[in-house]
């Protein structure tokens, strides 16, 4: 029996590895060390509910797990032998307790591939990757294939790039194998720096061999014998975790001068970022390897002819290395089955903001959104109103109720004026300003443009002033219209994708919601109640008992009134901290 | 050669493959407007990072609009320079990059140089659709450089002069996003840094963000002064130069017209830098020998090859890159130095002043000369040998602050003793002068016999790293020549590792030599402007009657009456000087 309790760095944070260590203390007590196996794996994905713990074989999964339920977890669980009812998993739906991921909505509708060992195997164990066919992809090719069919392989595939560019990822590889050069080099870009995006992160901690793995087969095809994984240092457990795992690979001659005796030589290093979002664009990234300035520069050059110190370079996402073993092993036609169209496989979402079910999901591509949100998601939490889903991060848009049943895939989203992004998925509700959301993601870009190029420089900081304005109720319909002439040359004129793409929020929620835009300039009103400058609050002098407790708990003393008579708020004193709509208990406290 | 044909603007043109659009389309007189683009033609000299996007084309087919300046033109592509959508996006980065500019323009001490006022003016900008924050940093002024950085635009000209050319690795972009902008590390001062001061960067500045200290008031005062004596000494590439600031043709040589100016100027001695670049000779040359005669003789002690001296940003280059060789170069201070050591003895002597009242001003082609006369070597109890050192640009705005009408001035001469100099003088304004006049002094005095040619032609030239062996009656001296601090890092570097085996070399920080100087009228990327003005350095030359420094009459009398023979104790004390370890000057400012 195999006690699995999530080592991501969610559960980690909320006591993970103490539950692991009293489920040890336990069983030690109980002298079953020998039959039960307490295992820190991956992450479950099911960030809503964590800590997670999951019993094998018997597939028992508890939720929202404390230190202090270890006894319990043993005491009926394994010596009782029957579930223990408190920490299942309850259906919102039925209030049904359910014991099995399989009856779980969360888990229904998602197939794992890049996931396939998070959840499952202890991320410091190669025996354990090796165990659930590790390592089988990259024996094989080098027993029986040449890199050209590899290539072909992958190209069949259909694999597109999953850092949001979507290039298929054996038309790269070919490109980097036909530029001629003894040197040659694999990155792996590990910089995600999407807000409240933790794929690749995921990935690296709970399946790090699946991409040391994933780069040999790459350096194999393209004639490369050296590895980059260029990793942000903020984090830490993957960065611990992949050079444990680089270095089980090496004492079983998996990465190394002669891999598995085939003559093969390849070896991977860590590059650390410091946590610069541009970082993650393809040039930006190899300069910042090189020890420069980690800034874009224009292409051509593409890396796959000059990348790294000059050298062709082949770069690849995180995830879209994760991909790759598994589609050598069951290979491309059970691949490019599963998706859209155009867009085979999975693709990984952080599903976060106002569903009841955050967490780290893989769906097949051409998915609906509504399945996502309202199936995977559990729905909007709290029974409010869906509103909107922001998709492909700071450079993505919101797409609304009317996008909710196109499938999801790298074409249809950009149709619908989004994009695929990395993976970032944030779900909005009736209560969010869709202003503000556009001037939430355009600060995110503010604050990591590398202000390079005037354009992304100074013209998003022109956005993000006349937004400013806006929520403060100083726009005027001109801002509106100089938002989006503004934005469409930003759009035209940036260096790189950042600055290209930095725009999308703003357009996309003009777009799709205009009146709210024209709501804040027009009749000075925040529709979602968000927009501080545009709020006020009034007392209802009918409803209002003169009870004081407003009068009390103002911090600036804006409220005056006698006691058992209305209470008023001096307007120009009142700084919306909204403290006195949250005490009244009279409901006579309006917000308009 | 591989040719490509396209489309710009309705006409097609031909060009060799790996044209960049805006190349291609100067061939066909379509000037497409950059901002951010230099380039130096024939010298390697390039900043093209593809930032400012003041270039942008639309290309057919194309999803955005493409930078003409790093976009390579392909087979029949097709590209539209000027239609609304071109036009609207070029106005509108314009326009964003003045929304963050200080409206300083009348002030500005770029005003008239600008090429970001030029762009505005050229794309007939009357209104700046944006508002709101500008930039605003604090302003960094040195011995040399002002750096006023709410004026950069983050062209990133001076970062790529500073660390591709001159590779001293000073400036750069700093910060993100918006707050992005060019600095020492850490935001340190520049006299904190290991600037060498050769304000290449000020050079290629597009604005006023990096500018010269102005010494222009502290000369008026002086020269409104009763009790001062002013004397002004003007460096060789100096008057080369000038004329451009007049609207005259690049390379019209102004000598005796900019010696009138300063006569009208109000400078009691209208003496040349030449004067003291003979002299140099006298002292660097001799050091030459002495140093050859010794290691010829088996003199294990003795340092070769031997390395000019003249330029003080490539003095503070190797203190602070290469301390462990300051033993190499000559010990002979520049003739800048010279001349202000000569004056304030020798001359003030003979004119029974003090040297508290005498007061000499250097007009140099340079900005680095700032630094240099203010080094403490260089002064007797505080007071220093030279006092002001203005650039070729301060001098014509005084002249033009004076009411002058250069253009009509007549050609004077300048005043003896210390205004006389040889052909050999002047040509230390450009690269390979300086050891072109020495080969013609060392050679003389050390074969005893007559110069077989005076024109070393092997020695000129622009490419950045040249050698040539020059036969002294049977000895073969090999000598290199370096300019730009990049080149002369090459050679160094090639010297420390054994590599090369040259008997003396010359390096001048600025591409092209002093002709190139921080303190030239603005190029503004002609490379042309370079050329002319070296060609104008070496006509003179020729127009000299006397072309040998040893051969000066005012040097010979200097050392019958004065300094006693080359290298005396006494020359020793006024002209030479020592050098300094600056490796580990790195200090963190509180």
């Amino acid at each position: 029996m195999h006690i699995l309790v999530c080592g991501g760095t969610g559960c980690r944070a909320s006591q993970a590895e103490l539950i692991s260590e009293n489920l040890k203390t336990e069983i030690e007590n109980r002298g079953l060390e020998n039959e039960i196996k307490v295992v820190s794996t991956g992450c479950f994905g099911f960030c809503e509910k964590g800590p997670v713990v999951k019993v094998v074989p018997d597939d028992t999964f508890y939720t929202e797990v404390r230190p202090s339920d270890a006894k319990d977890i043993i005491e009926e669980h394994v010596i009782k032998g029957r579930p223990l009812k408190r920490l299942l998993y309850k259906n919102p739906k039925n209030e049904n307790k359910v014991t099995s991921t399989a009856h779980i909505d969360f888990y229904k509708k998602q197939v794992r591939i890049a996931l396939r060992n998070c959840g499952f195997i202890d991320p410091e164990n190669v025996d354990e990757y090796i165990g659930r066919d590790g390592y089988a992809a990259l024996g094989k090719i080098l027993a029986e294939k040449s890199p050209e069919e590899v290539i072909a392989i992958i190209k069949d595939s259909e694999l597109r790039g999953r850092g949001g560019g979507g290039f298929p990822t054996g038309l790269k590889w070919e490109i980097t194998r036909n530029v001629e050069n003894k040197e040659k080099y694999v990155v792996c870009n590990a910089d995600e720096g999407d807000p409240g995006a933790f794929m690749d992160r995921s990935i690296l901690e709970g399946d790090p061999h699946s991409v040391i793995e994933a780069m040999a087969i790459c350096g194999f095809c393209i004639g490369a014998d050296k590895g980059l994984v260029y990793i942000r240092a903020e984090y830490p457990l993957a960065i611990e975790r992949l050079k444990i795992a680089i270095k089980q690979a090496r004492e079983y001659g998996l990465l190394g001068d002669n891999i598995l005796e085939s003559g093969f030589k390849f070896d991977i290093e860590l590059r650390y970022g410091a946590g610069a979002f541009f970082s993650g664009e393809e040039t930006a990234l190899i300069h910042s390897m090189e020890g420069f300035r980690g800034e874009p520069t224009f292409k051509p050059p593409f890396p796959s002819v000059s990348g790294y110190k000059g050298k062709p370079t082949n770069v690849n996402n995180v995830e879209t290395f994760a991909n790759i073993p598994v589609i050598i092993n069951k290979g491309a036609e059970w691949f490019n089955a599963i998706g859209s169209e155009k867009s085979k496989g999975t693709k990984v979402f952080a599903l976060a903001g106002k569903v009841n079910n955050v967490g780290l999901i893989e769906v097949p591509m051409g998915i609906t959104l509504r399945e996502i949100i309202f199936d995977i998601g559990g729905g909007i939490r709290g029974g409010k109103k869906f509103k909107a889903v922001q998709t492909g991060g700071p450079s993505g848009g919101c797409l609304t109720e009317k996008d909710l049943d196109i499938p999801i895939d790298y074409d249809n989203l950009i149709k619908a004026g989004s994009m695929m992004g990395s993976g970032g998925m944030i779900v909005l509700d009736e209560d969010d300003c869709m202003v503000s959301i556009a001037k939430f993601y355009l600060e995110f870009t503010l604050d990591e443009s590398c202000g390079k190029c005037t354009p992304c420089r100074i013209g998003n900081k022109r956005l993000f002033e006349i937004l400013e304005k806006i929520t403060e109720g100083k726009g005027t319909e001109e801002d509106l219209e100089r938002l989006r002439l503004l934005s469409n040359v930003i759009k035209d004129t940036s260096l790189c994708g950042l600055g290209q793409t930095s725009p999308n929020p703003i357009l996309s929620t003009l777009d799709n919601f205009y009146d709210e835009y024209k709501a804040h300039v027009v009749d000075g009103k925040c529709p979602a109640g968000q927009c501080k400058s545009l709020l006020k609050y009034e007392i209802d002098s009918e409803a209002c008992t003169g009870c004081t407790l407003c009068f009390r708990n103002c911090p600036v003393g804006a409220i005056s009134g006698e006691r058992k008579s209305p209470h008023y708020i001096d307007q120009s004193l009142c700084i919306k901290c909204g403290v006195c709509y949250d005490k009244c208990k009279f409901k006579a406290i309006n917000i308009v | 050669m591989d040719k490509i044909k396209l489309t710009i603007d309705n006409k097609e043109v031909e060009v060799a493959k790996g044209t960049t659009i805006l190349d291609a389309a100067k061939t066909i007189g379509v000037h497409i407007p950059t901002l951010c683009h230099m380039k130096l033609d024939d010298m390697g000299i390039e900043n093209k990072p593809g930032g400012c996007r003041v270039c942008v084309v639309e290309v057919e087919g194309r999803r955005n609009l493409a930078p003409a300046c790093v976009t390579e033109a392909n087979n029949g592509m097709q590209v539209n320079t000027h239609n609304m959508r071109v036009i609207n996006a070029r106005r509108t980065v314009t326009e964003l990059i003045i929304s963050d500019h200080p409206f300083e323009c009348l002030t500005c001490a770029k005003a008239g140089e600008c090429e970001l006022q030029d762009l505005a003016h050229a794309m007939g900008i009357r209104e700046i659709h944006f508002e709101g924050e500008k930039s605003t940093y604090r302003e960094d002024t040195s011995p040399a450089i002002i750096r006023d950085l709410d004026k950069c635009i983050m062209c990133r000209r001076c970062e790529m002069m500073c660390n591709e050319v001159q590779t001293v690795g000073v400036l750069s972009a700093i910060n993100r996003g918006f707050n992005a902008v060019v600095s020492p590390a850490f935001e340190q001062n520049l006299d904190h840094s290991a600037c060498t001061y050769c304000g290449q960067c000020v050079a290629v500045c597009p604005t006023g963000a990096l500018t010269e200290v102005d010494h222009t008031p502290a000369v008026i005062r002086a020269l409104s002064d009763p009790t001062k004596t002013v004397v002004v000494q003007t460096a060789p590439a100096v008057r080369a130069a000038l004329g451009e600031e007049f609207g005259l043709e690049a390379g019209t040589l102004v000598t005796g017209k900019m010696a009138a100016a300063l006569r009208r100027l109000g400078f009691d001695f209208v003496f040349d830098t030449d004067f003291a670049a003979d002299l140099t000779i006298m002292e660097e040359g001799t050091e030459l020998l002495d140093r050859l005669t010794r290691f010829l003789e088996g003199d294990k002690e003795v340092k070769l090859p031997m390395l000019t001296s003249c330029c003080p940003a490539w003095v503070k280059f190797f203190e602070h890159q290469f301390p462990d060789m300051k033993d190499i170069p000559s010990s002979a201070k520049s003739p800048q130095q010279m001349f202000g050591a000569i004056a304030k003895t020798y001359f003030a002597d003979k004119q029974k002043i003090d040297r508290k009242d005498l007061v000499v001003v250097s007009i140099m082609p340079c900005v680095a000369k700032k630094y240099e006369c203010g080094r403490e070597e260089f002064a007797v109890d505080g007071n220093p040998d030279v006092d002001f050192a203005l650039t070729t640009r301060e001098l014509a705005a005084l002249i033009k602050l004076s009411n002058i009408e250069f253009n009509a001035l007549p050609d004077e001469d300048f005043d003896k003793p210390m205004g006389e100099s040889t052909g050999a003088g002047v040509i230390f304004g450009t690269t390979g002068g300086v050891i072109e006049a020495a080969v013609r002094t060392a050679y003389e005095l050390h074969t005893k016999k007559e110069l077989p040619k005076i024109n070393y032609t092997e020695l000129r030239g622009m490419e950045g790293v040249r050698e040539a062996t020059i036969d002294f009656d049977g000895l073969p001296i090999r000598i290199g020549i370096a300019h730009g601090l990049g080149n002369a890092r090459t050679l160094l570097e090639d010297i420390q590792s054994g590599k090369s085996h040259y008997h003396a070399i010359e390096i001048m920080s600025c591409p092209g030599g002093c002709i190139g100087g921080g303190g030239q009228p603005y190029h503004h990327s002609d490379s042309s402007i370079l050329k002319k003005r070296q060609k104008a350095i070496y006509s003179e030359d020729e127009r000299k009657t006397i072309r040998k420094s040893h051969e000066n009459t005012y040097i010979i009398k200097l050392y019958e009456e004065f300094l006693e023979k080359p290298m005396s104790e006494k020359a020793h004390q006024l002209l030479h000087t020592s050098y300094f370890d600056r490796s580990t000057q790195f200090e963190q400012e509180d």
